[in-house]
């Protein structure tokens, strides 16, 4: 497909994604089907689907360690090796795995290859790309902090580290600017940040030649399905707001297996609460897998031991062997009477007979 | 499975944290804490603004207040009933809800929402 039709695909798909609960709340008043069943029913596909994902992945072998490390291998004493990038055991293993989850180290090591004419000349250039890498970890760790900030519906009392995340978060209270009424209660600053970074990991795949061409509705959907998300989510606290009591009276009513829906949250909530349930329905058969995925990267999480470990193949089949040793006893006699050497004597072959 | 042990581990660690609200909340009275009304307010039955506006927004309607007073020198607010108020928390809010721990704390405790009105307010006494 190509880009244009990709992204008016997924952008047509969205749309759709935010009409079904406006006009499902809107118009037709279905609060128990978008505010209880939909997101019981979307929940039980996520960690279901991810289950059985995982499962799936743990079924297949990986038969021999892949070491496309950044670093020296343990070899000599007086060759300086790099523990962390080339790890022989489970020590290393886990500080690389720490850094390429907490800090994505792979990606920190982008290239983008540049093809530019100098005086005429063609020249190829590899680019020391961070743009990618920061606008990454700038949306993970806004999705983390903005999700861990809804606890506070999730939750009842609320817990500490959710008031902390929440001071912390809106700390510059731009609640307080001179223009009456927008930005309160307190703008955060993770809202600001995953819409930035989201939006440039957008304008990647458009601006790039190279990325416009492998990206897919696979890869524009969810960025279009988690813009809306966020914008739906700041259009709720800014701008039309809702009534938050009864938000967390539905939310909690959800957690604790007795559903309530209670009256008079406006629409924009259903709206907000069905983009999300459909992108949790979709996560398990999309690439957003990657958040169990990494953990089972096998050039990330295994070490690199291949010298002084040996690892058998899991669906070698048997080989049916017949070594020398066999092939003697099985015609000692014939080749004593043909007159070629064997290893052992005559009386060997008794012996073994014996035994049997 | 290959590795299977580690996976599973990891597999219910995973869960276990994104399913901790379920367990969180088990077996808790979570009940939404409901506002109470002052006589006061009561008798008067409307507030400066529709119900629903001010269970929604109350805090932009005092920001602004808080604006038009501070900065502009505005001290009368026009209804949209009609009916002029002065726009004062302390005077004209509290007047009616003297109540602030029934009718302002619990429902912001409930959501974890702690404003800065008391940085520079007095907190009210109650009146029992």
């Amino acid at each position: 497909m190509n880009f244009f039709l990709s992204i008016i695909f997924s952008s047509f798909a969205v749309l759709v994604v935010v009409l079904i609960p406006w006009i499902g709340v809107g118009a037709l008043d279905l609060r128990a089907l978008f505010g209880v069943v939909i997101p019981y029913a979307a929940m039980a596909t996520f960690f279901v689907g991810i289950v059985v994902r995982v499962i799936d992945w743990g079924r297949s072998p990986v038969p021999f360690r892949i070491p496309t490390t950044a670093g020296q291998e343990w070899s000599f004493p007086w060759i300086k090796r790099n523990p962390i990038d080339n790890p022989k055991g489970l020590g290393g293993v886990i500080v690389r795995m720490l850094f390429e989850v907490l800090t994505f180290r792979s990606l920190f090591r982008n290239t983008r290859l540049e093809y530019r004419r100098v005086d005429g000349v063609p020249k190829v250039d590899y680019e020391w790309e961070k743009w990618l890498w920061l606008a990454a970890i700038l949306f993970h760790y806004s999705f983390l902090v903005i999700f861990l900030r809804h606890f506070r519906f999730f939750m009842e009392p609320v817990p500490g580290f959710v008031t902390l995340l929440q001071n912390l978060d809106g700390f510059m209270q731009m609640g307080a600017a001179p223009f009456n009424g927008f930005g309160l209660p307190g703008v955060y600053l993770t809202d600001m940040l995953l819409m930035a970074a989201l939006t440039w990991l957008l304008l990647r795949r458009v601006l790039y030649s190279q990325i416009r061409y492998i990206s897919l509705p696979a890869d524009y959907f969810p960025l279009f399905l988690i813009l809306a998300l966020g914008f739906s989510g700041m259009l709720m606290r800014y701008l039309f707001r809702v009534d938050v009591t009864k938000v967390k009276e539905l939310a909690i009513g959800l957690f604790k297996f007795s559903p309530t829906v209670p009256d008079g949250i406006g629409v924009i909530f259903y709206i907000h609460l069905f983009i999300l349930c459909v992108l949790i329905a979709y996560f398990p058969f999309s690439k957003l897998m990657h958040l169990a995925g990494i953990f089972l990267s096998p050039t990330r999480n295994l070490a690199n031991n291949s010298r002084f470990v040996r690892h058998v193949n899991p669906w070698n089949y048997p080989v049916p062997t017949h070594t020398y040793e066999e092939y003697e006893d099985e015609f000692r006699e014939h080749m004593i009477e043909a007159g070629l050497p064997v290893e052992k004597g005559a009386d060997a072959t008794a012996e073994s007979e014996e035994k049997e | 499975m290959y590795d299977g042990g580690k996976i599973i581990v990891g597999l219910i660690i995973g869960l276990g944290l994104l399913l901790s609200p379920f367990f969180y909340n088990a077996g808790k009275a979570a009940k939404a804490p409901e506002r109470e009304l002052t006589p006061k307010a009561k008798e008067a039955k409307a507030c400066v603004a529709p119900l629903s506006y001010m269970r929604e927004s109350h805090f932009t309607l005092l920001d602004e207040w808080r604006q038009t007073v501070v900065r502009d020198g505005e001290r009368y607010y026009k209804a949209s009933d009609g009916k002029t108020f002065y726009k004062s928390l302390q005077v004209t809010c509290l007047e009616c809800h003297s109540n602030y721990s029934k009718f302002c704390l619990q429902c912001h405790n409930y959501v974890d929402v702690a404003p800065y009105c008391w940085d520079c307010h007095i907190l009210p006494e109650e009146k029992k």
